[in-house]
């Protein structure tokens, strides 16, 4: 594990998202998740799409539909995200403390607005910045920061390229000067050349210091980047550390380089996925994820599982940051 | 063969996204066509499908020249061809239990019949378990419902498939085995297949050559710089 030298700016225990259906049936879509984001890191969180990595994205948020109860605790900066009131999360977290880059900048901005109307906004909302003429210097200040070109602030959201809408929304995410930045899923759907763009842009996001839009260039600390991703390529890109969900359970936290390089990744999914891309082996991993709502007793992963022995019909406990009976070992280290 | 010959075609006849465009499939034959989003390739995987009438240029379907598109196209024609596009719940109706929508096109042929036991058929390979098959596209993933897609695609046993951009929203397993699937059916069937997409490492390593978009439209003398300008000067 990396010397960090600062406490982490999000601390995640023992997270748990349960979603009541009707007919008291319950889907477990995230269980026990416990990770840390620290400044200037990047975590990178991937798994299938319905794995649970996007509920527990809407939990940070605040975001979670009214059937969903949650347990555990997220602190970021002296706060429970989990017990926090819809008051604080709107005024103080959403914006303030953490900055949402969206799966589809697009659909997340408002059509009949140009960009610079809502990076004004959204810069009178979220900084101290008063004042027509100093609101428009700040907005356009904040434009540049995400490489927005000013020429193109007066267009409109759906005059805007994929790159360009993607810039707006990372420019709007970054006004308020939030510790954290959660981008989700904000590669899909792009050019490799775009997702390599999008992903050095946020990298960079991560190694200079914050400070909200108006404040002294330079001032801050530097952000933490929780990116959720299905794109392992964009995450091996960007990421410090990885983390891997499966089935709502996260099964395996490691290093990026040891985890995409050698020695690889140690829990038999992690490895699969990873045996699928068509630079290696492009094979699939046979089946399909359980139901959340109707997990087995052990090992989520065991009818998948070309590793899985008797014991696997118990729940792996996590040892090591890894959630598996029989690891593949890291190389000369137990082997 | 699926002959396309100097295909012009879009949306506005005085900017088309396609011009002049010809490309050649072989029966059996696996052809990525690479591109960035935008340049038209998807434009002209519809036009290939029938799904999109070009303003001018041929495409020629094993020997027959097609004169329709879309419901005018013939149906011997029309179940040539199977096609999977980039979104599943944009190409699914949402009322539609999985079943339901790989039996859509059997229905539509009138081999109602037939649908239970092919869509038992084309659903086992593909994972789709007679539980998934009874929900509705909102109660899957988008990986389980991009296979039912290519269930539905697959139904009337087409000898050529056109696949846009099928894996963009998918993770890296569920493209491997969609992918596999689709090679699966190939090699039992001998069906053709053009598919459209951006990723060079994925198009490289399922198909039996790749042709780049730039490539494509700069051959035979038919340059179309136009197609990189922004549409505001290139409508002029
Ligand atoms: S616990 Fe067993 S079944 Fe689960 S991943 Fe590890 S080896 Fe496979």
């Amino acid at each position: 594990m990396t010397q960090r030298p600062e406490p982490p700016v999000l601390a995640v225990r023992g997270l748990s998202v349960r979603f009541l259906m009707p007919g008291g049936r319950q889907v477990a879509a995230v269980t026990d998740a416990h990770f840390d984001v620290a400044a200037g890191e990047c975590l990178a969180l991937i798994g299938e799409s319905g794995c649970g990595k996007s509920v527990l994205a809407s939990a940070l948020l605040g975001l979670l539909p009214a059937n969903a109860r949650t347990a555990g605790r997220a602190h970021l900066g002296g706060l429970d995200l989990l017990t926090a009131d819809e008051r604080t999360l709107a005024r103080t977290v959403r914006g303030r403390m953490i900055g949402l880059i969206p799966q589809s900048p697009a659909a997340h901005l408002t059509p009949v607005r140009t960009i610079r109307s809502h990076m004004e906004e959204t810069v009178a909302q979220l900084t101290g910045v008063r004042g027509r003429a100093a609101v428009r210097t700040a907005a356009e200040a904040a434009a540049a920061r995400a490489a927005f070109p000013a020429g193109h602030l007066d267009r409109y959201p759906h005059e805007l390229s994929g790159g360009l809408a993607q810039r707006a929304a990372t420019a709007l995410a970054l006004v308020g000067g939030a510790p954290l930045l959660l981008a989700d899923e904000p590669t899909t759907g792009l050019d490799r050349d775009l997702v390599e763009h999008t992903v050095d842009e946020l990298r960079r996001h991560v190694d200079v210091p914050a400070g909200a839009a108006g404040a002294s260039p330079g001032a801050g600390s530097r952000r933490a980047l929780l990116m959720i991703t299905h794109d392992l390529t964009a995450a091996e890109r960007i990421a410090d550390r990885v983390a891997v969900m499966y089935a709502g359970r996260l099964v395996e936290l490691a290093d990026a380089k040891a985890f995409f390089g050698t020695p690889g990744p140690r829990h038999p999914y992690s490895r699969g996925l990873l045996r699928a891309l068509p630079e290696r082996e492009f094979t699939p991993i046979p089946g399909m994820p359980p139901e959340l709502g109707d997990l087995p007793a052990g090992c989520d992963f065991a009818v998948r599982c070309e590793r899985a022995t008797d014991a696997c019909g118990r729940r792996p406990r996590t040892t090591d940051s890894v959630a598996c009976h029989h690891p593949y070992l890291p190389e000369g280290v137990r082997a | 063969m699926l002959e396309l010959h100097a295909i012009t075609a879009g949306y506005d006849r005085r900017a088309p996204v396609v011009r002049e465009v010809s490309l050649t499939v072989e029966p059996g034959e696996a052809v990525g066509l690479l591109g960035p989003s935008g340049c038209g390739k998807s434009t002209l995987a519809r036009v290939a499908a029938l799904l999109h009438r070009p303003d001018s240029g041929t495409l020629v379907l094993d020997g027959e020249p097609v004169r329709g598109w879309r419901h005018q196209a013939p149906r011997a024609l029309r179940t040539a061809i199977g096609v999977v596009f980039q979104q599943p719940r944009l190409s699914s109706d949402p009322r539609l239990r999985l079943a339901d929508l790989i039996a859509e096109p059997l229905r539509a042929t009138g081999r109602r019949e037939e649908a239970a036991g092919r869509v038992a058929e084309l659903a086992a390979p593909l994972g789709l378990t007679p539980d998934l098959l009874r929900r509705r596209p909102h109660e899957v993933s988008d990986g389980q419902l991009q296979r039912a897609c290519l269930a539905r695609a697959l139904a009337l046993r087409p000898r050529w498939l056109i696949c846009d951009e099928v894996t963009a929203m998918l993770d890296a397993s569920t493209t491997a085995a969609l992918v596999e699937a689709i090679e699966h059916y190939r090699s039992t069937t001998g069906a053709g297949l053009l598919a459209v997409g951006h990723d060079h490492t994925l198009l490289r390593r399922w198909c039996d050559r790749t042709v780049h978009w730039d490539a494509l439209t700069s051959s035979d003398g038919h340059t179309t710089a136009a197609l990189d300008v922004p549409a505001s000067r290139s409508a002029r």
